[in-house]
């Protein structure tokens, strides 16, 4: 879609962008993003949609999209995913990057998550495969879920190391599960470059995820006798990341965290609230059922957090020349000054509603004049009056 | 809308890093080039990434630690120099009472007696990690879970002083008439860990602790019911309750660090894989351990004023 007004996502790159033009990875020209009304997915179509190099946006998701794009073309597949296998040779796409894990159970039923997280990549991967398949490159947003929670965990967990005990919950059953598929995949297509980035907790103002309804409670409960060590990443560093991913060739599996482990005590103590040290320590599981039905609901995956906590070894994707914009810290800090503002805020932002026909107009009708051809327009006119 | 930034600012290192990043994983790491990629220390901060808060820490170095240190078991030591002023370097100890008054006497020792004090971190059970209390607590007081992950990055990566008690439980279940008699010293995972790091050995004898809190039994049931990994008798616990864990008695300490162990002049992080040489390096220890041990206690006049 083009705006006639100068569009807010077209500001001015930073000079260091212009003056570099090309990604990285020239490699990187048609590019899939899977999940593209998730938050990251439409984000990052819009970060991509700046880069004249990269030719082709499509975007696939079961859902219209939230957010407001210029040039990604939205095509809408069932939740199986189970026709990408068209759409990726039609388009002759190089570069998939699947955004769509559901790495929060709070919203979503488990039966749709397994679907979605399982079944969905399952079917992404085999649409991708082939020998005759254009992808040569796929980028999947995993989750640091699958490391777990545990007692004999270490410290900082490095990509290489295993977890400590079979998985606790249903969603790190799933992000196993659909990372062993992708492996399955890596294995299979030697000359297809898979990346994997596990993140770690996200926090931000437009997420919703356990820890920001745990953090947005007036008292942070906290398990009595425990104060676990958490890790964040910045909303704004997963898209940066999987940009990252996008742009450049960097194969392999990587932790993505921010800098730094806080114990949830300080990170309380960051957002300006109060700790309420009433879960027991033992058979909070037992008492989740009650909880629940107060509407207080901890989801299982987070149970194990509450308790062990999880440190990240963030170090191996800062080697590919990753930077974070946020630490730990200055995550919670800027997620606590959204607490803040939330209520005053609330509402004031425009919200997007997708409509198909309007978009299709915007984008293919020639009555709709696009800056490039007014411009033109304008300096023919100027000519013929002889300006 | 879209961000400002985008990972295309980071663009001049990102070239060079690409080259290296298709390379096979382990050229990825280069460990040298890894340690510079640590995360900075934010200066506003209270805890380090360990969980270990140096104020509360400070909090009991200043009262319960002090007491004891100066006026209640009157520790003396030998040897500080032994313990190096910076690179990563592995104490090893012998250990020993139930709620074992060592490891802080150890960590009191550096910051009191050596040139340039250091941070000391002890690697403690995976136990205390899922105990509520002990898990919020230890970690605070410079407690690190006793991982081998754990132990590397601290030794290689951080260049940290790390105390590690080889016996581990065994040392601290152990009842009076065993004293001063150590016990078996695992597989040698601790040789390993500093062979893989680099970092030197520092082989640290303590006397003393043995009296100050003399078990005399272990009661199994008690032990299953609280779910601890033991639960001892002691001349004060269970008798005055919880605190009576606290109770010591006033034995005169004495601690002696033996010239360190250079893993480097072992062959460095390659001959960890020589199981042998892990295995008779151990020995070779907790010889060492035992013969300073027993010295000191022959030449001891009184447990209580040494």
């Amino acid at each position: 879609m083009v705006r006639l007004s100068v569009p807010a996502s077209g500001a001015p790159a930073s000079a260091l962008e212009v003056a570099l033009g090309a990604p990285a990875d020239p490699g990187t020209r048609r590019v899939l993003i899977t999940g593209l009304s998730t938050y990251w997915g439409g984000r990052l179509a819009q970060a991509l949609e700046r880069f004249e190099q990269i030719e082709a946006i499509i975007g696939v998701d079961s859902r219209a999209p939230t957010v407001e794009l210029e040039r990604t073309e939205f095509v809408k597949v069932s939740n199986q995913h189970s026709l990408i296998e068209r759409i990726v040779r039609a388009a002759d796409i190089d570069t998939v990057v699947d955004t769509r894990l559901v790495v929060s159970s709070v919203a979503v039923a488990p039966r749709e998550m397994h679907e979605n997280n399982v079944i969905g990549t399952m079917n992404i991967l085999a649409g991708c495969a082939g020998s005759d398949s254009p992808v040569r490159k796929f980028i999947f947003k995993s989750s640091a879920h699958c490391y777990g929670s545990a007692q004999d965990d270490p410290a900082f967990f490095t990509e290489e190391m295993p977890r400590a005990r079979p998985a606790g919950s249903l969603l790190e059953r799933d992000v196993i599960d659909a990372e062993a598929a992708v492996e399955d995949f890596a294995q299979k297509n030697r000359d297809v470059a898979v990346t994997v980035i596990r993140f770690a907790n996200v926090l931000g103002s437009d997420v919703d995820t356990a820890f920001t309804r745990l953090f947005s409670l007036p008292l942070v409960p906290m398990v009595l006798g425990f104060d676990p060590r958490l890790q964040f990443i910045h909303e704004d560093d997963v898209v940066h990341a999987l940009e990252h991913a996008a742009f450049h060739l960097v194969p392999g599996v990587y932790n993505a965290a921010a800098d730094g482990v806080l114990a949830l005590s300080e990170v309380i103590g960051l957002l300006g609230k109060r700790p309420l040290p009433v879960l027991p320590p033992w058979g909070a599981g037992i008492l989740a059922g009650p909880l629940r039905r107060l509407g207080f609901r901890i989801p299982d995956e987070i149970l194990g957090l509450l308790r062990f906590g999880r440190g990240l070894d963030n170090r191996l994707l800062k080697a590919t020349g990753f930077e974070y914009g946020f630490t730990s810290r200055e995550t919670v800090l800027d997620l606590a000054e959204h607490l803040r503002l939330d209520p005053v805020m609330r509402g004031r932002e425009e919200t997007y509603i997708y409509e198909r026909e309007v978009e299709e107009f915007l984008r293919w009708s020639r009555h709709v004049r696009r800056g490039g051809e007014r411009d033109e327009g304008v300096g023919a006119d100027r000519e013929v009056l002889g300006i | 809308m879209a961000s400002e930034r985008t990972s295309l600012a980071h663009l001049p290192e990102a070239g060079q890093a690409d080259a290296e990043a298709s390379a096979p994983l382990p050229e990825v790491r280069p460990a040298e080039r890894m340690r510079d990629l640590l995360p900075a220390i934010e200066p506003d901060r209270r805890l380090d990434d360990w969980g270990r808060s140096e104020r509360i820490e400070g909090v009991f170095d200043q009262t319960l630690v002090e007491f004891f240190y100066r006026y209640w078991f009157r520790v003396e030591v030998e040897g500080i120099e032994n313990v190096p002023s910076d690179g990563g370097a592995l104490l090893v100890s012998n250990h020993s009472g139930a709620l074992p008054p060592d490891a802080a006497m150890i960590a009191k020792a550096i910051r009191e007696e050596h040139p340039a004090p250091r941070p000391l971190y002890l690697t403690v059970e995976h136990f205390f990690k899922g105990y509520p209390g002990f898990s919020m607590l230890l970690p605070k007081l410079g407690g690190v879970p006793a991982h081998p992950a754990n132990v590397h990055r601290l030794l290689f990566d951080e260049r940290q002083l790390v105390l590690v008690f080889p016996e581990g439980r065994k040392g601290t279940e152990k009842l009076y008439k065993d004293r001063y008699r150590l016990r078996r010293f695992g597989r040698g995972g601790f040789v390993d860990a500093a062979m893989r790091a680099e970092a030197k050995l520092v082989p640290v004898c303590v006397v003393g602790a043995e009296e100050a809190m003399p078990v005399f039994a272990q009661v199994e049931a008690l032990r299953k019911l609280t779910g601890l990994i033991y639960f001892p008798v002691t001349p004060t616990f269970p008798w005055l309750g919880p605190l009576g864990i606290l109770g010591y008695l006033p034995a005169k300490f004495k601690l002696r660090f033996l010239e360190p162990i250079d893993t480097l002049e072992l062959g460095g992080s390659e001959a960890r894989h020589d199981k042998a040489l892990v295995q008779v390096t151990a020995q070779e220890i907790r010889a060492r351990i035992q013969e300073n041990l027993d010295e000191m206690v022959a030449k001891r006049r009184s447990v209580w004023f040494g």
